[in-house]
């Protein structure tokens, strides 16, 4: 059997993108113990994936400073896959770890949504921010013509990072419409520093089309992609492409908080004015808590750092920035609600559950997610209806009502890690 | 630190830069990373881990999510899409 470790420290922080390291940071300015355990080889969650030994300044530089002169333990590589009774669970490649914390900090951040549509699961349709994450991991993109398309603010990051390795942007297909995309532009300037960041983003945008009222109805090729079609205000074409980015926003990361018994409110994790959940003592920052970007994860990271370690007036001091940021949540709400035309792109054999193999029609009988999982083994693989559970709740109005231990395929041995008192009983 | 890594993607020589993940190798490499339960190709989707596509065998153990880990010289990957 792998061996099992054991770690404790007075502050757990789950996830160590932009809102876990500032939560990590705030916290140990106290002196305490703190943990910041994380999935991924490096720190820096998404937004500032491989940022960590980039040799180019940037905003993320000081946080990484900051992290590495710090007395926060980071614990990489490690996925939480259980959590009972003030403890967790977690794997990593060589072994299993115990972990056990006085104040809990989720910081799980979000993943995006992805809708079925035919073609969909050939290889070279990714992500938005999944060509993203594998460019900066070390993909070669340059001279590749790719197709950006979904929804989002996201869409023009992947578009202006795409670029600047090289490739050739073909198009950016986003599917709200023009006015919508024209108000949410306006509304951003006033939020503070986005007016300059949009203006830098439309200079190096500059020459790419940029469509509005246009998605992606179908991918096309011989074992991995050759083209798209997209439908653009009514009409279809078909461009070749080497990649097709496509993404419809973001969805939060709410699984390890649901095991964790926080109380939701419309999907995301409910919190108070210092980010503490519904359970006392774990307190939740950065998407989980609503869709708001960097600068908001940030500092609603810092406000749950300072409170999971009793400096209530140092939070206090920070809940007017904050308050600057919360626009931005429902700011994208509003700008990219996704079109109802979205829901009819899956045909009768185009796949929903990629890990099963469960295609539209085998769900279309059934009445609920649970009885998709039940007798379709929709969202029964591995990624454990991480992709397909948000998708049949867009396309069918489920409601995804459970969430089970373990949170990911782990090995037996690390199920065995499990303290006897916290163990699934069912 | 050295600037790049070779490892064998189904017994090819492949040369990414030092830090890149085995998916970025993979897909270098030409090959898919999985076959699906029906017989589809398959290669990653969402980058960072959750969605499952991405896995191969690495040096024997199968299963493992390519785009998150690092490459190391040597490696021997297998990509069955």
């Amino acid at each position: 059997m792998d061996s099992v470790k054991q770690l404790r420290f007075d502050v757990a922080v789950v996830g160590a993108g932009p809102a876990g390291i500032a939560a990590a940071l705030a916290a140990a300015d106290s002196g305490k113990t703190i943990g910041l355990i994380d999935d991924n080889p490096a720190a820096g969650g998404q937004i500032w994936r491989g940022a960590h030994n980039s040799a180019q300044p940037s905003a993320s530089s000081i946080w990484f400073d900051r992290l590495n002169k710090s007395a926060v333990q980071t614990v990489r590589g490690t996925r939480v896959f259980h959590a009972a009774q003030g403890e967790l669970t977690a794997e990593s490649d060589d072994s299993a770890t115990q972990i056990s914390y006085g104040k809990l900090i989720l910081a799980t951040g979000a993943r995006e949504l992805f809708l079925p549509f035919p073609g969909w699961t050939l290889p070279n349709v990714m992500g938005a921010g999944g060509l993203q994450a594998l460019a900066k991991s070390g993909l070669d993109i340059s001279g590749k013509r790719i197709v950006i398309a979904g929804t989002g603010p996201l869409l023009l990051a992947v578009a202006a990072y795409a670029r600047q390795c090289g490739a050739k942007v073909v198009a950016i297909c986003e599917q709200t419409t023009r006015p919508l995309m024209a108000r949410f532009a306006l509304k951003m300037t006033l939020v503070p520093g986005k007016a300059a960041e949009a203006v830098r983003l439309a200079y190096n945008l500059r020459g790419i089309p940029h469509w509005t009222d246009c998605w992606p109805v179908a991918a096309f090729g011989n074992r991995r992609l050759e083209s798209v079609r997209i439908s653009r205000q009514g009409q279809t074409s078909e461009i070749e492409c080497d990649y097709l980015a496509c993404g419809f926003h973001l969805i939060p990361n709410i699984e390890l908080p649901r095991m964790c018994g926080c109380r939701l409110e419309n999907g995301f994790v409910e919190v108070d004015e210092y980010q503490q959940t519904s359970i006392a003592g774990t307190f939740c920052a950065g998407e989980p808590t609503g869709i708001g970007g960097l600068e908001l994860a940030l500092v609603a990271g810092e406000i749950a750092g300072y409170a999971a370690t009793n400096w209530e007036d140092r939070a206090r001091h920070l809940f007017s920035k904050r308050a600057r940021y919360q626009k931005v949540v429902r700011i994208l709400q509003d700008a990219f609600p996704l079109r109802p035309e979205l829901k009819n792109l899956a045909r009768p054999d185009t796949l929903v559950c990629r890990c099963e193999d469960v295609s539209h029609q085998q769900l279309r009988e059934h009445s609920s997610w649970r009885g998709a999982k039940l007798h379709a083994r929709c969202g029964m693989g591995p990624c454990q209806g991480r992709v397909c559970a948000p998708a049949a709740q867009f396309l069918f109005g489920w409601e995804i009502d459970s969430v089970r231990p373990p949170l990911f395929p782990v090995r037996c041995s690390s199920l065995a890690a499990i303290p006897s008192h916290s163990a699934p009983r069912n | 630190m050295s600037e790049s890594v070779t490892v064998r993607v189904n017994g090819k020589p492949v040369t990414v830069r030092a830090g890149a993940t085995v998916a970025v190798a993979v897909l270098a490499s030409g090959a898919t990373c999985r076959a699906s339960v029906s017989g589809q190709p398959r290669s990653p989707l969402c980058g960072m881990g959750t969605c499952f596509e991405c896995r191969v065998a690495i040096n024997g153990e199968p299963q493992r999510r390519s785009c998150q880990v690092l490459c190391e010289a040597n490696m021997e990957i297998e990509a069955n899409g």
